[in-house]
């Protein structure tokens, strides 16, 4: 089997799946003390594909990849603890503030300096963000096919890689040649547990910081000063639950109710 | 979220004064950090490293292991063509403690494992139990490992040893139908195949847990024509060999997810562990020591699930128009179960620290001479553990099945119900004071000490020690149970009367049993009031009561007396 050089892309999130009353600032933006900072979930489920593909070829070695403060760190090393062989984290206040494009920028940066990569997969989104467009942007800037929407790998023969992509209705199996950008759904399996072996050895391991300069990467390209998207407001959106309708079992009232949703397009 | 994280009472018994001692012995000052990159190099490390290794079994336990549990109790195993199926949960759980690296954890790293002492070990073995009881069968047997290191050659160590710790299970097959808690009757032949150079191993054993594992650790009869145990000697089986097969599996009460099968060993080779004879006097008696440290434990966890549950039921459900947890009625049953619950785990940590010095001890013995000191220590600590561990399996299992039976209570109609998790609580408690030896058979190993003194000397030890100043009143409690102790020690030794002594023997191991929890708990409680205040007080409380209504017992009853008990 071939040793194959495994990026994956990783992201340090707010845990938006425990949302207090305190999670946002009066300010409408977010309050990020509030709330916990976890390993974004489909990058996990990213990182088990990656470490399956390594159980598939022994010999083959994965590196982590994030960017975000000083603690972001935490991810590469959690990376480490499942089964990862390093890591680096891209940190430097001009990267601060970006956008999908920025960010994209900036990581292609990082996977051109690494060099050497056969396979970059990451979570299909982020939880805080939800665009989805990170994993696609660095294909396109490095040039790479691209697969979305991964299920899971099923095999890898020479150059090939042959996978399984969740569609409406359905699944695909496409076909990509190597090097190749993969984004995985939640709904692939999930990863597997740290281990205490790697966790006693790695828990002091170092992590490479990169600044900007370190990628050698366009300093108006990062950051902010890269960013077209501009924020132009933030809201809190509070549900309301508003009058029910009580319908009986009665054709009558059942026939109702279907015309009405379909009129209002909640179904058809 | 994390059970480990959330539990300040499982990691203030790490902090455990002894544990420093511990570590350093089974750590030999440190001696592996040059080796292994998973070594610690200083005793910050280690409890570092203990910390970690439990973070991990916490959010598996919560993530994975209980949410399984119902299903697991639901489907249970299949056994097919003399072959075992788990049920699916107890298959994922098992892969997702193995690839975390949770097998055979004590063994040495030189052999795979990750060296941990049987006190770490106790506290992954509560939440596994916490989190369902019958897999911690399964996971637990691992540890039977420790067997073929203390008794094996080095030549087995290393053939049995790694492939236990990257995750193949194990079993422990002694029972026979006619040798049950009298093991001297086993009947499971031993022949010694000239012609291959092995032994063959031919008959029957029953209620076999985890009977189709990797590796079977076998008592059988090597001496021909004897009767006794002095005839046994122990096995080592590898399923890769053949030669046994399930004949069923058990439709127990509990603990569904661990299968119980009936074996037939049909000219299984089978590999001579340590010397011939010395099977059941020598091994099984170390086995069952280990065996019944795990019981303790995983009633502790049945125990801790018990009380979790019937707090967040009391506190949801409302009834005349408030909380039922405001209810002193229920209150008070929640309460309790939370104290027998910290009794039984001083007591249990307590064990398991004493048999971590002796055993690091003997097993530094295994490659130099030891001490003076070290020797003195040695037997010191390994008579306390001998001590200690028929009382702690014996207390546990029993207060783990009171405290399942509160924990329906509170639940009221409901608890009644399958919809509960309390129902299964109580089922699977049920065998903890079953087996690995009945509460009855730990009163028969736990007796001598009481009328040696052993524990009323423990306990006095124990409250010489310095306690926090609030908790000072619990001193004379706790003293004066002891005295009543030793009263009636005296009254029912007085008789010189065998058939008496044994008459009382449960009583008066109770009555010991309640005096050594209560100063356990009282210095446990001393390191942190905050946390273990109302425990204590409560269990003092409940312990000084029992141990009035045993001594008055014994006080009323006479040799005479006692004869109308026998049926």
């Amino acid at each position: 089997m071939k040793k194959l050089n495994i990026v994956v892309l990783a992201k340090q999130v707010p845990d938006t799946r425990h949302v207090g009353k305190d999670a946002m600032n009066a300010d409408g933006t977010i309050n990020r003390a509030a709330l916990p900072a976890i390993f974004n979930p489909e990058d996990l489920n990213a990182l088990e594909q990656a470490l399956r593909l390594k159980d598939m070829c022994p010999g083959s070695t994965i590196t982590m990849l994030t960017m975000g403060p000083e603690r972001a760190k935490e991810i590469v090393r959690e990376g480490m603890f499942r089964g990862a062989d390093g890591g680096y984290l891209l940190t430097d206040r001009l990267f601060a503030g970006a956008d999908t494009l920025a960010t994209s920028y900036a990581i292609s940066t990082a996977i051109r300096k690494i060099g050497e990569y056969d396979i970059i997969i990451g979570g299909r989104q982020a939880i805080d963000g939800d665009t989805a467009q990170v994993g696609p942007q660095v294909a396109e800037k490095l040039g790479l096919p691209q697969v979305t929407y991964v299920e899971e790998i099923l095999s890898l023969d020479n150059d090939t890689i042959t996978v399984k992509r969740a569609i409406t209705g359905g699944i695909e199996t496409v076909q990509a040649p190597l090097p190749v950008v993969l984004t995985v759904n939640g709904s692939a399996a999930p990863c597997r547990p740290r281990n205490a072996k790697l966790v006693m050895g790695k828990k002091n391991a170092d992590v490479t910081a990169w600044s900007v300069a370190d990628v050698n990467a366009d300093p108006s390209k990062c950051g902010l000063a890269g960013s077209p998207t501009k924020v132009k407001k933030i809201e809190n959106i509070s549900f309301q639950a508003k009058e029910s309708k009580v319908f009986s079992a009665s054709d009558q009232d059942i026939q109702a109710l279907m015309t009405e949703l379909i009129n209002n397009h909640t179904i058809g | 979220m994390n059970w480990y994280n959330e539990s300040p009472e499982i990691k203030l018994r790490l902090q455990h004064p002894l544990m420093q001692r511990v570590a350093e012995l089974k750590e030999r000052n440190y001696a592996d950090a040059d080796k292994f990159d998973y070594a610690p190099t200083d005793f910050a490390d280690a409890m570092d490293n203990y910390d970690k290794v439990l973070e991990i079994v916490g959010d598996i336990c919560e993530n994975t292991i209980a949410p399984n549990s119902e299903g697991v109790d639901k489907t249970g195993p299949k056994c097919q063509d003399g072959r075992v199926t788990y049920a699916p949960g107890t298959a994922q759980n098992l892969q997702i403690c193995n690839q975390a690296g949770l097998s055979a954890v004590e063994m040495p790293r030189r052999l795979g494992g990750l060296n941990l002492p049987v006190t770490v070990f106790c506290a992954i073995s509560e939440m596994v139990s916490r989190a369902d009881a019958g897999f911690q069968n399964v996971w637990g047997l691992q540890s039977c490992a420790g067997t073929i290191y203390e008794f094996g050659t080095e030549e087995q160590r290393q053939k049995f040893i790694p492939r236990i710790c990257a995750g193949q299970t194990m079993s422990m097959d002694l029972t026979e139908p006619d040798a049950g808690s009298d093991l001297q009757n086993v009947m499971l032949k031993a022949t010694f195949d000239e012609q291959e150079n092995c032994w063959r191993l031919n008959g029957v054993k029953r209620f076999i847990t985890n009977g189709d594992s990797d590796i079977h650790l076998v008592l059988a009869r090597s001496e021909e024509g004897t009767h006794d145990g002095r005839g046994l000697s122990m096995f080592i089986y590898d399923k890769r060999d053949g030669g046994v097969n399930v004949r069923r599996i058990e439709d127990k009460m509990g603990i569904h997810g661990s299968p119980t099968c009936e074996l037939v060993f049909s000219n299984a080779k089978a590999e001579l562990c340590g010397s011939r004879k010395l099977g059941l006097i020598k091994y099984v008696m170390s086995l069952m020591n280990s065996a019944r440290l795990g019981i303790a434990t995983q009633s502790v966890g049945i125990s801790d699930a018990a009380w979790h549950e019937a707090l967040s039921y009391a506190q949801e459900r409302q009834q005349f128009g408030k909380p039922i947890i405001q209810m002193p009625a229920v209150s008070e049953m929640i309460s309790r179960i939370k104290a027998k619950l910290e009794a039984n785990r001083s007591l249990l940590y307590e064990t398991a620290v004493s048999v971590d010095i002796y055993k690091a001890l003997e097993d530094i013995a295994r490659e130099r001479t030891l001490t003076p000191e070290e020797r003195q220590e040695c037997k010191r600590y390994s008579r306390i553990a001998d001590a200690l561990t028929p009382l702690s399996k014996g207390m546990s299992s029993e207060y783990a099945n009171q405290n399942a039976y509160d924990c329906i209570q509170v639940h009221g109609g409901s608890g009644f119900m399958r919809d509960y998790l309390c129902e299964r609580l109580y089922r699977d408690a049920r065998i903890t004071s079953i087996y690995e030896g009945t509460t009855q058979l730990q009163v028969v190993a736990a007796i001598r000490y009481v009328t040696t003194h052993v524990y009323t000397q423990l306990v006095q030890d124990i409250l010489q020690q310095p306690v926090a100043d609030e908790l000072s009143a619990f001193v004379p409690r706790i003293n004066a149970m002891t005295e009543l102790l030793e009263k009636s020690i005296e009254l029912v030794s007085e008789a010189k009367d065998q058939e008496y002594l044994d008459f009382h023997a449960r009583r008066l191991v109770e009555m010991a049993a309640n005096s050594v929890m209560s100063a356990l708990l009282l210095r446990d409680a001393s390191r942190n009031p905050e946390l273990l205040r109302n425990s204590l007080s409560i269990y003092v409380d409940y312990a000084e009561a029992e141990t009035i209504r045993n001594s008055a017992f014994i006080e009323k009853s006479s040799v005479e007396a006692a004869k109308a008990y026998s049926c």
